[in-house]
């Protein structure tokens, strides 16, 4: 139980999918405009992170593995996201209209979220057991929609600053996203601290 | 081994999609969502080229709106062609369409001005225009690195000896390459107006001549020559008045210099 709790924590705020391993930058800067798209684009990751790797786990390890079809991981893997991707949409489609115009280009864009396809392949690559790599997904979720709504937070305050034309819109962006990514490599060691080696 | 390392991937791959292929297919049919058979039609007689003249983010958007109870004439890349079509969806009664066109008031390519300096940078007139105001000798001209053609959807502006050309027949009226000059020479007009000036410089007209062989030099010839008074030199540029224009042309045959164009005669705007 410890171990998953650590699992879990150190996906949120240490090894944070945007903010740590940089990965899943482009829906970070393209939905975090706003408080609401991002919280919708959070639970989407979550969800899609969480059923991505309840599927490709076991299709790895049944499947794949034995028929020593390992090379084969990324490409399945991909599969098998998009599948859940084109569940939610058709979901959200449905359900919440305004979120699913609201996220736009951003929703189908999970599929190709390398933040995703690192779970789930990093999931394997190690060596996590089936429930701590799901405890995993559901961490990196967590993290990526804990950096999304910071740093929606962060956009709303720059949107009313007085910034010099040069650095206005996307290089400003940049430069707070790198400061909040900064500012995440104070939680280093906090897992060890906490948890022990 | 054949089986192994070629079919059995194949094979698997396969399933894998097929059973994705059921599970989505059973989702589409318990979340389906009615699509309005009016939107559809609506959205196939909208040209579909997105540029946002019509004010809403799309032709997606334009269509929705449409359906809302928006005006059926907006769409000014289709003209009245299309706004017909989307009455007729609708039945509604059509609205006429006035078909804007864009123009460059300049006219100063390399025959007729010479370059300051040569500019060596990214080759995009926002970029030169950093640079003291571009490289044109004249500092109200088209620089010519096309930024306006570059934002056109239908490709309708091109850069013949460095000045920026609109071909009338393609040229859909969206406004984008207006927004998108940095030196402001671009304003779109009626296509039913043929008569432009095609000239922004506001020096006196002894500077205007030294540097550019068809600027407006403010002489008032054609203020003088309108028979309905719709021209006005203001600032030493002429500026034609459109609500008082017949397109008599007159302006554009007493223009000493030129610089007031006739171009009901040819495809582009101006030639």
């Amino acid at each position: 139980m410890k171990e998953l709790l650590a699992i879990l924590l150190s996906a949120i705020i240490i090894d944070n999918f945007v903010l740590s391993k940089f990965m899943g930058i482009c829906p970070f800067l393209g939905v975090s405009k706003k408080f609401e798209s991002a919280i919708g684009m959070g639970i989407a990751v979550i969800f899609v992170m969480v059923c991505s790797t309840l599927v490709t786990y076991p299709f790895y390890m049944g499947i794949l593995l034995p028929l020593k079809l390992g090379y084969l991981s990324n490409m399945s893997f991909i599969l098998i996201i998009a599948l859940f991707v084109q569940l939610i949409e058709i979901f959200l489609k449905k359900t919440m209209p305004a979120l699913y115009k609201a996220l736009g280009v951003y929703l189908p864009l999970i599929t190709t979220n390398c933040a995703v396809l690192g779970v789930t392949l990093l999931n394997i690559n190690n060596n996590l057991t089936f429930v701590q790599s799901i405890f995993n997904a559901l961490g990196g979720g967590i993290g990526f929609t804990v950096a999304l709504l910071l740093f929606s937070g962060v956009r709303s305050r720059l949107e009313t600053c007085d910034i010099p034309e040069t650095f206005k819109g996307v290089p400003s962006t940049l430069i707070a996203a790198s400061i909040v990514s900064v500012s995440f490599m104070g939680f280093s060691g906090l897992i060890e601290g906490i948890f022990g080696k | 081994m054949v089986f192994e390392s070629y079919i059995l991937p194949v094979l698997i791959f396969a399933g894998a999609g097929l059973i994705a292929g059921a599970l989505l297919y059973a989702a589409s049919k318990i979340f389906a969502v009615k699509a309005d058979e009016k939107l559809e039609a609506v959205n196939e007689a909208l040209p579909g080229i997105n540029c946002g003249a019509c004010g809403y983010s799309g032709c997606g958007d334009y269509a929705n709106a449409i359906i809302d109870g928006a005006p059926t004439n907006l769409c000014k890349a289709g003209g009245t062609a299309v706004a017909e079509k989307l009455a007729e969806i609708l039945g509604v009664e059509a609205a006429e369409v006035d078909q804007l066109v864009a123009v460059v008031h300049c006219n100063g390519d390399c025959n007729a001005t010479s370059p300051k300096y040569t500019f060596d940078g990214v080759s995009s007139c926002a970029a030169a225009k950093r640079f003291y105001g571009g490289s044109e000798s004249c500092a109200y001209g088209c620089l010519g690195f096309g930024d306006c053609a570059s934002v056109c959807p239908n490709g309708a502006i091109s850069i013949k000896d460095g000045l920026a050309k609109v071909d009338k027949s393609l040229c859909v009226g969206c406004g984008l390459c207006e927004k998108a000059c940095p030196k402001k020479i671009i304003t779109m007009k009626s296509i039913k107006k043929f008569v432009d000036v095609a000239c922004s410089s506001t020096s006196v007209g002894k500077t205007t001549k030294e540097i550019c062989k068809v600027g407006c030099i403010a002489c008032k010839i054609c203020e003088r020559k309108c028979p309905e008074g719709a021209i006005k030199v203001n600032n030493n540029l002429a500026q034609i008045d459109y609500s008082k224009c017949t397109s008599c042309g007159i302006c554009a045959q007493s223009c000493p210099t030129h610089a007031i164009v006739d171009c009901r005669n040819s495809l582009e705007v101006r030639n």
